[in-house]
């Protein structure tokens, strides 16, 4: 047989941005403004999306699916504060990816009209490497990194900050108690990626909140179907 | 961990390829993988080992091509290949940097007959 070299060009992650692109026109559809938030185990994702219900509850109809590899301790709690939450464990998986997201807002879908959601949080599985690379269909990207993590972070993860729309730090309450410069870590953050918003804030504390919920007021208002879509990598 | 979805992928790229070629065996399979691509070439290999298995593709070998990982300094325009990830611009020492290449992963070409 006749050896051949045949012309592939094609992106790994292709059929996941596809997936990704169908998930972005139904929230679009719908009116729905999904947030994808990204960080390391521990950081306060949980608490910064149920701080956030707690706050904006009155102006904003906010849902949630949580990814997690194990367990439904986080959508628990976010039930338990009245609002639709779906659970996605990814049985071992280190992220969630757009296809899991398109069946857990199928099963959003089950649970009441999808019109009746302004704000979708998708938490994903703490980890700072790989959730980056997989869109979900999101409209922004939101990075939390806390205090006792370090002000390191952006040269050791730099496509994970590259990629963020906003980054979050959290638990700014204990900032005494840590070299964290909170000033260098935004100069590290922005140098990477200009264009991003930083929201310094504590859940416990409440201090730093206001900004965030007034950004994603803002943020939930604005049209999600005119947000462009994904630009390709 | 996260390897097994993109070799997943690579399989069902290189095997559509392959089959709309009317190839019975996929030799060789070149795959461009950044530094920056978040994917490691030893576990893609690992992956791949198992699940070719039963396919034209399994005894296959996959050739890594690792492009430059380059980035651009914001302040100075300088473009430079970090190395260990150091993104201090060797020109003007700012850290300012917009990623130009090193997060590619996408198969190149397939080896068939």
């Amino acid at each position: 047989m006749t050896v051949r070299v045949l012309t592939v060009r094609e992106n790994l992650l292709g059929a996941n941005d596809e997936r990704a692109r169908m998930n972005r026109e139904l929230l679009n559809r719908h009116g729905i403004l999904m947030l994808n938030v990204m960080a390391s185990p521990g950081a306060g994702k949980t608490s910064l999306i149920l701080t956030t219900i707690a706050g904006l509850k009155e102006r904003a109809r906010i849902a949630v699916i949580e990814g997690d590899i194990a367990s439904s301790v986080d959508a628990d709690k976010a039930s338990a504060l009245g609002v639709p939450a779906i659970q996605i464990n990814t049985g071992g998986g280190c992220h969630l990816d757009a296809n899991m997201v398109a069946k857990a807002l199928d099963h959003l879908a089950l649970d009441g009209p999808l019109d009746e959601i302004d704000l979708l949080f998708v938490e994903n599985v703490g980890n700072l490497v790989c959730t980056a690379e997989f869109a979900l269909g999101e409209h922004r990207k939101v990075v939390v990194l806390s205090v006792p993590e370090g002000d390191d972070k952006p040269y050791k993860y730099p496509v994970m900050f590259a990629e963020a729309d906003v980054v979050v730090i959290s638990k700014c309450d204990v900032l005494p108690y840590f070299d964290f410069d909170v000033k260098s870590f935004s100069e590290a953050v922005c140098g990477i990626n200009p264009k991003v918003r930083i929201f310094p804030l504590s859940c416990k504390t409440g201090e730093g909140m206001d900004p965030w919920f007034t950004w994603l007021g803002e943020e939930t208002e604005s049209r999600p179907a005119e947000i462009p879509a994904e630009t390709p990598r | 961990m996260h390897e097994q979805p993109i070799v997943e992928s690579l399989m069902s790229v290189a095997l559509e390829k392959a089959a709309a070629a009317n190839a019975s065996k996929i030799l060789g399979i070149y795959l461009v993988n950044g530094e920056l691509s978040g994917a490691n070439s030893e576990n893609i290999e690992f992956y791949f080992d198992f699940l070719s298995q039963g396919t034209i593709a399994e005894q296959a070998s996959i050739f890594f091509i690792q492009p430059p990982t380059e980035v651009r300094c914001r302040n100075c325009s300088t473009v430079f290949s970090p190395v260990n990830l150091n993104l201090t611009c060797p020109s003007c020492q700012e850290r300012k940097i917009e990623i130009i290449s090193g997060r590619e992963l996408f198969v190149e070409s397939i080896e068939v007959e």
